[in-house]
């Protein structure tokens, strides 16, 4: 069954920007991207695990801050080498400057 | 009939090149000829994690299906005899030839090696797959490994040695480790760590005389002292594999010598990767040869597309990085070409050192620290190296100023 979970609080995460978060042994990546939206993908790069949120986020791509791996946060897709397997994305709202993510 | 891309050298540079010519559409044969066994693979990790994982495997940048669908003929420990730049011809040891239009030389580097003699088969090299299955035969508890040369891959070897709970002894000839590219400050930082984790370096120690009686090795230092191993791991260094490429007739400048397009002086062949030295724009056009996993990857890719005819010159600012227990270490650029350094400090015993020119250019940053805490300003550092940015200095050494503000100013 999908929840939706409190993942941070809205102002938490700057502006073009990424953070961290862990729920029931899951790492995922909370973005905010220059236009003030926000998303939410899979916390660890599917190259080698390493965890993006130490990464440079740039317009809609977040680059792994290992190896370069590029992936767009908004859709998952993995924009090439050395990344090949896209990242999941989880749907995201914001309720009473919360950021909410639906897991499961 | 066609003979198509024939590409010598299957490791990232050649494997990524070959995909690439797919990606792009090409739909003539395509011919991957690699020496070693195995699938194109990544190396960074043949000092680190294959070294300690319980079931090393190679990290391949392609499985056998994708090269399947892909059409991509991937011939397995095969050599180069030579190449016939007139007839456009390769020629296999063993019999058989290959006819090309184009063809890309993606030989890499081979381990530097040791001019001494009394070497035996205690005494290795790592730069294959098949080194790390040899080399972890020796790395049990109570074992005891020398490792001669402290850089890039003698100190991740030495790091995953200690993990396994390996006795380490690092031995190099230079006053400090990492002598070639890292600031000595960083080197510092990376030297503490290795004796906080139990390994013991030498420098300054040079090496008299080596006996390897194929069970034990012993190392007898030029001051006189003695060190005793069950192996030692040579890691001095890379030479560019050129032979082919010379004996071609090819030209040869620290490497297999290309133009911005990756062009060798034939203009049917290309180099790309360890093996070939460029000119890199973003330093008047200096002529570098760099051996490091992201341009092996990134020159790899870009020869293909100048292979059909693209015309894309090398763009990239040289990056390297190594993890060595917690610590990653990443360099953008290259520091000698600065004057003088700024320091930035990012707390957690992380921090870059940013280089700059005397004209006020950014040229290179330096940083170590746990994990990836360096990671994000270092890859900013890249952009505004490769924009030429003359950032203020008192702003890089402020960690409350963000550079990518910098980069948008």
């Amino acid at each position: 069954m999908s929840e939706w979970i409190e993942a941070c609080g809205a102002d938490d995460i700057d502006e073009e920007d990424v953070i961290r978060f862990d729920h029931a042994g899951h790492t995922f990546a909370i973005y905010r991207s220059p236009d003030d939206e926000y998303f939410a993908t899979d916390g660890l790069c599917t190259h080698e695990q390493v965890h993006l949120s130490g990464g440079l986020v740039m317009d809609d791509i977040i680059e792994c801050p290992k190896h370069n791996g590029r992936f767009n946060y908004k859709t998952g897709e993995a924009k090439g080498a050395p990344v090949c397997v896209n990242l999941k994305t989880y749907p995201v709202k914001i309720e009473g400057g919360k950021v909410l993510i639906q897991v499961g | 009939m066609s003979g198509g891309m024939v590409i010598i050298g299957a490791g990232e540079c050649g494997g990524r090149a070959a995909l690439t010519l797919r990606e792009l559409g090409y739909d003539g044969p395509v011919t991957l000829i690699g020496d070693e066994p195995h699938l194109p693979y990544e190396r960074p990790p043949l000092s680190k994690d294959a070294m300690v994982a319980d079931a090393p495997a190679v990290k391949a940048i392609a499985s056998e299906a994708d090269l399947v669908e892909k059409t991509i003929t991937h011939l397995r420990s095969v050599t180069v005899e030579s190449v016939d730049s007139v007839a456009k011809r390769v020629k296999l040891a063993g019999g058989g030839e290959l006819a090309y239009d184009k063809l890309l030389l993606a030989t890499g580097a081979a381990p530097r090696k040791l001019p001494m003699p009394g070497l035996g088969k205690r005494c290795v090299y790592l730069r294959t797959f098949s080194d790390v299955l040899a080399i972890r035969q020796h790395l049990k508890p109570q074992s005891s490994i020398a490792v001669i040369g402290g850089g890039f891959i003698g100190l991740e070897l030495a790091a995953s040695a200690r993990r396994l709970g390996v006795d380490v002894i690092v031995i190099e000839a230079q006053p400090r480790i990492l002598m070639r590219g890292v600031p000595a400050e960083i080197a510092a930082v990376v030297h503490a760590a290795h004796e906080a984790h139990g390994a013991k370096i030498l420098c300054g120690a040079g090496i008299a005389a080596i006996n390897d009686d194929g069970r034990k090795v012993r190392l007898t230092l030029a001051d006189g002292r003695m060190i005793d191993a069950d192996l030692a791991v040579i890691g001095i260094g890379a030479v560019p594999r050129t032979d082919l490429a010379e004996a071609a007739g090819l030209r040869i400048d620290n490497g297999i010598a290309v133009d911005a397009m990756l062009r060798t002086s034939d203009p049917a062949i290309f180099a790309a990767g360890d093996c070939c030295s460029f000119p890199l724009a973003v330093y008047g056009g200096r002529r570098v040869r760099l051996e490091a996993w992201r341009s092996a990857l990134e020159q790899g890719t870009l020869a293909a597309k100048n292979m059909l005819g693209h015309e894309e010159p090398v763009s990239a600012v040289p990056w390297f990085w190594s993890d060595q227990y917690e610590l990653t270490m990443q360099i953008a650029g290259l520091a000698d070409e600065g004057s003088g350094t700024v320091r930035r400090d990012l707390g957690e015993n992380a921090f870059i050192l940013l280089h700059l020119a005397g004209d006020g250019r950014l040229v290179a940053a330096s940083g170590v620290g746990p994990d990836n805490a360096v990671a994000r300003d270092i890859r900013l550092s890249e952009m505004l190296i490769a924009k030429g940015a003359r950032p203020d200095p008192a702003a890089l050494a402020s960690p409350d100023v963000k550079l990518k503000k910098l980069l948008s100013g």
